[in-house]
């Protein structure tokens, strides 16, 4: 029942996308969050989609596959237009209690949702597209220079590795001490919420004194395998610059330029927006209020 | 240059007992004076019984553990010399009994890869050290596949790649076999002894599966932290009630080949594998009844004796 997690969320393609460095990878996607969230208009936004779009046909996903973990952040969005629409500032449509509505509280709740939504889209494409050692291989490499620091990067990558490894194998195991209780007459479907806690401690305490137990078995085996740490190592498959990685980063740089360009040029996008709206649904108010 | 690749001379290994709130409650001494050597390109078996400090031998020749006191020579460097201890594991390769906790990398390739990209390897001569590893233990097709979806014995051999790949003098094994089933052992062993005759690599195997001491050079039984015999698997194995003794038996075929000479069977002494069974038992012509009959063997007898070899 455990086993049909699948973790993390690459999908195995030959694309573009795929093939480009992790680091190129890493940094243009929180380049281009960062791109979301400094502005705050809809031709940015409308310059984020285009790229987002363009990336999505490049890499070769079907759409299916990108909106299908969408449920897990629906509740996050919800909670993000609710808290915009009801608890915003500015000209007030209608009041009660501690709630307001108003014009900008509107406009921001749909920027909030558009930004969230490209941004789960943006970031899910990173990790479609890049497998999970690929990306600790980046991070540990771009991450270098806070050695200086002494900041441990190495040790730091090495530890998310190994943890991915590990983690099918400990839902196995999970697996196997759920049946084991079960089979010596656990309860691990009541109804009740603190009974249902209560029956976790006999699986988590079995799964911790296996998991400190392979723990150092494996440090016994990479020492056996020389293993000192990340000074003198080197790599087999060794990260490089290629030539899309270049290209991408002239179109990353771009369409930063472009989104800084638009967001001083068209600034006073917003407040004609939220201006519109305000007498769009005066106009609407005084049409209801003419019938009656 | 010294004949012997691993000499470990009169090694005494103790650890402090611990009581629950973690104070030293005495000492137990889990080698007694130890002595136990390899010639290069010798395939040496360490047998015992659960308890007898085989797996802590183990950890001494790969300067895992330290001997309170004698030392341990590997190729010529004492492991007790700490500026030697990569050399040291380098030139003495590890298997660990449990598959799933010794693999490190979450691609069977970039598992081989461990142990080289440690020692600062090139990257190139990586790859080909990589392939050629998971050639010779026959894992090529799946390099890669995720570890997670091989079976244990397929796991083990590439355990094995990945020692290999460090170009090893010695590899010692310690209880490969224990988790696997019989046809995840069958593939280890193979595996070994391919090593061993045809890249002339030095093994030492630990086990207590009395059947893969057969192919050995030379065995060694311990109980209790000490070497209590020593000699070939025929002197070995011809010494039943000693081996009883250290909660050891013998394998099945010679326990049915001495049972056949109980019987009456005109059979040598230190019968090991089937093969050297059925041999034996094509030469027989008479067998001796226990009552003094003597029988002849047909022609109609070992024609049928033929038909059940095959």
């Amino acid at each position: 029942m455990l086993k049909d997690i699948t973790l993390g969320q690459y999908y195995r393609a030959d694309s573009v996308i795929h093939r480009m460095d992790a680091r190129t990878k890493i940094v243009g996607t929180v380049l281009y969050m960062v791109s979301l969230f400094i502005f705050n208009n809809c031709i940015c936004y409308a310059l984020a989609a285009i790229f987002l779009i363009t990336v999505m046909a490049l890499s070769k996903i079907p759409p299916k596959f990108m909106f299908r973990g969408m449920k897990s952040i629906l509740f996050l969005l919800l909670f993000t237009v609710f808290y915009n629409i009801f608890l915003g500032t500015g000209t007030v449509i209608v009041k009660f209690w501690v709630f307001q509505v108003t014009y900008e509280g509107i406009v921001n709740a749909f920027y909030m949702l558009v930004r969230l939504f490209m941004l789960y889209v943006g970031s899910s494409l990173m990790t479609l597209t890049t497998t999970p050692n690929q990306l600790t291989d980046g991070l540990e490499s771009l991450f270098k220079p806070l050695k200086i620091f002494r900041i441990p990067v190495h040790e730091m990558a090495m530890m998310m590795s190994i943890a991915l490894r590990f983690i099918p194998i400990l839902m196995e195991e999970t697996d196997r001490i759920m049946k084991a209780q079960i089979a010596r007459g656990a309860d691990l479907e009541s109804r009740q919420i603190s009974k249902r806690i209560k029956s976790l401690i006999p699986i988590l305490v079995p799964l911790f004194v296996s998991a400190f137990r392979r723990a150092g078995d494996l440090a016994l085996a990479m020492e056996a395998r020389c293993y000192h740490g990340g000074d003198g190592r080197t790599r087999m498959k060794e990260m490089k610059f290629a030539g899309r990685d270049v290209a991408a980063w002239f179109v990353i740089a771009g369409y930063f330029g472009a989104v800084i360009f638009c967001g001083i040029y068209f600034k006073g996008f917003t407040d004609y927006l939220v201006a519109e709206l305000q007498t769009g649904l005066e106009l609407i108010v005084a049409f209801v209020k003419g019938i009656g | 240059m010294d004949e012997r690749i691993v000499d470990i001379d009169q090694i005494t290994y103790e650890y402090n007992r611990l009581d629950e709130e973690g104070n030293v409650e005495g000492t137990t001494k889990a080698l007694k004076g130890v002595s136990v050597s390899a010639k290069r390109g010798e395939f040496i078996t360490i047998l015992g019984a659960n308890g007898s400090g085989k797996s802590t031998l183990a950890k001494h020749i790969n300067a895992l553990l330290f001997p309170t006191e004698g030392t341990v020579t590997v190729d010529g460097n004492n492991t007790a010399d700490e500026d030697k201890i990569l050399e040291i594991r380098q030139c003495a390769g590890m298997i660990f009994q449990n598959p799933d906790n010794q693999i490190i990398g979450s691609i069977v390739e970039e598992d081989v890869a461990f142990g080289p990209e440690n020692m600062g390897v090139e990257s190139k001569e990586i790859r080909d050290r990589v392939d050629e590893s998971l050639k010779a233990v026959g894992m090529y097709e799946f390099r890669e596949a995720s570890p997670n979806k091989l079976s244990g014995g397929q796991k083990q051999r590439v355990s094995i790649a990945g020692v290999l790949a460090m170009h090893p003098k010695c590899i010692i094994m310690d209880e490969p076999t224990a988790m696997l089933d019989p046809q995840g052992r069958r593939e280890v062993i193979r595996a070994a002894r391919a090593l061993n005759d045809v890249e002339g690599i030095t093994i030492i195997l630990i086990t207590h599966y009395m059947e893969e001491a057969v192919y050995s050079d030379r065995i060694y039984v311990m109980d209790s932290g000490n070497v209590v015999m020593e000699g070939s698997p025929k002197e070995i194995f011809s010494k039943p009630e000693e081996l009883k003794k250290h909660r050891l038996t013998i394998p099945q075929v010679t326990q049915v080949a001495i049972a056949l000479k109980e019987a009456g069977l005109n059979l040598p002494d230190g019968i090991l594998s089937r093969k050297e069974l059925v041999a034996e038992l094509m030469k027989l012509k008479e067998c001796r009844h226990p009552d003094g009959l003597k029988i002849r063997l047909t022609d109609k007898v070992r024609e049928t004796r033929n038909e059940l070899r095959d």
